[in-house]
């Protein structure tokens, strides 16, 4: 038995194909977005409704990485975009090289933007590049606004939050203000954008905020 | 759990690579605020090991790297843990964590391949 030293980060392969992806994405002129979260936060919803709000002047795609099933696919392939369901086989986050996968199975020619929407999980997603231009967390409503303090790394990670099921507010105890100043304590750069994917607030803002990244993303 | 399989994978392929029958041990760095749960990590590695022959039998050995903090206002390093993102000399918040947050496979011991 001899020893070899290897000293380097367990995730330095992955990082290396994520900057590849990214590349090859910037080359191509399509943005890669990914969306983190925990299960039934609503995504496919606050897709749904972009897609149906974008459609008309953005090629988009998306990517629905599941466990199992393909219920999410068909929502979103309902709502006017080229998609495909990712099986991650059990994995509970998606790395680079399952999106470069998963892109090269759905086609991204053409596209202006292409959503990865991630396993519904806060930890495993966070530790893994997975190439995308953008990284968007999303946090409903019901969940609480100490979510920043249990899962601080997520936070970190994100260029932009949504806070969706705003229309709950009143049912619940979630301090907008408490939150917001949470989480620019861990990020300072976030974007930060409260949505109702079922009444429409903030969607205006959410979806002028992502037209203005594809077109810089393009430049 | 990711970072589990994701190193079973990597030790998987370096094996392949450089023609590795079996890799006796692998010893990793782990940062104190990395948010790896050692002992869930070790289970977690009994459970994943099995499913790739060259690891089967692997021992998994983890070294704390000690959180560090740097501050930028007074220029002082302290320990992250205990102070937290406020530095305890100057209470400035302007602070940078310096280790701590790393996991890092340091060397493997193996059989085979080409010395």
């Amino acid at each position: 038995m001899k020893t070899i030293e290897l000293n380097a980060s367990v995730t330095a392969s992955n990082d290396a194909d994520a900057d590849a992806i990214r590349m090859e994405m910037k080359a191509k002129g399509t943005l890669l977005v990914n969306l983190m979260s925990s299960p039934g936060s609503g995504k496919t919803t606050l897709l749904s409704r972009i897609i149906k709000d974008l459609k008309d002047e953005k090629k988009i795609g998306v990517m629905e990485a599941d466990i199992a099933s393909d219920v999410d696919a068909i929502r979103v392939e309902e709502a006017g975009a080229r998609s495909i369901q990712a099986h991650t086989d059990g994995m509970c986050h998606m790395d680079a090289g399952m999106t470069r996968r998963a892109m090269e199975a759905m086609g991204t020619e053409e596209l202006d933007l292409v959503f990865l929407e991630n396993v519904g999980n806060l930890i495993c997603p966070a530790e893994f590049d997975t190439g995308a231009g953008k990284n968007i967390m999303i946090l409903s409503v019901p969940e609480g606004d100490d979510k920043p303090l249990k899962y601080p790394l997520m936070f970190e990670k994100s260029d932009a939050l949504v806070i969706t099921k705003m229309d709950t507010k009143g049912y619940f105890d979630f301090d907008l203000a408490k939150c917001t100043e949470r989480v620019k304590r861990l990020n300072e750069n976030i974007e930060i954008f409260p949505v109702s994917a079922k009444t429409g607030e903030g969607m205006n803002e959410l979806e002028a905020w992502l037209s203005d990244q594809v077109s810089q993303w393009k430049a | 759990m990711g970072i589990v399989t994701h190193l079973a994978k990597t030790l998987d392929e370096t094996a392949k690579e450089n023609g590795l029958i079996r890799i006796g041990s692998v010893t990793l760095q782990v940062g104190e605020v990395s948010g790896i749960i050692t002992d869930m990590f070790e289970d977690c590695w009994d459970y994943f090991k099995v499913r790739y022959p060259v690891i089967k039998d692997s021992k998994l050995i983890l070294e704390q790297v000690p959180a560090v903090t740097w501050c930028d206002s007074c220029k002082k390093e302290y320990e992250t843990v205990k102070y937290g993102r406020q530095c305890p000399y100057c209470h400035s918040a302007e602070t940078w964590l310096l280790r701590g947050n790393e996991c890092i496979i340091k060397e493997i011991e193996a059989e085979g391949g080409q010395d």
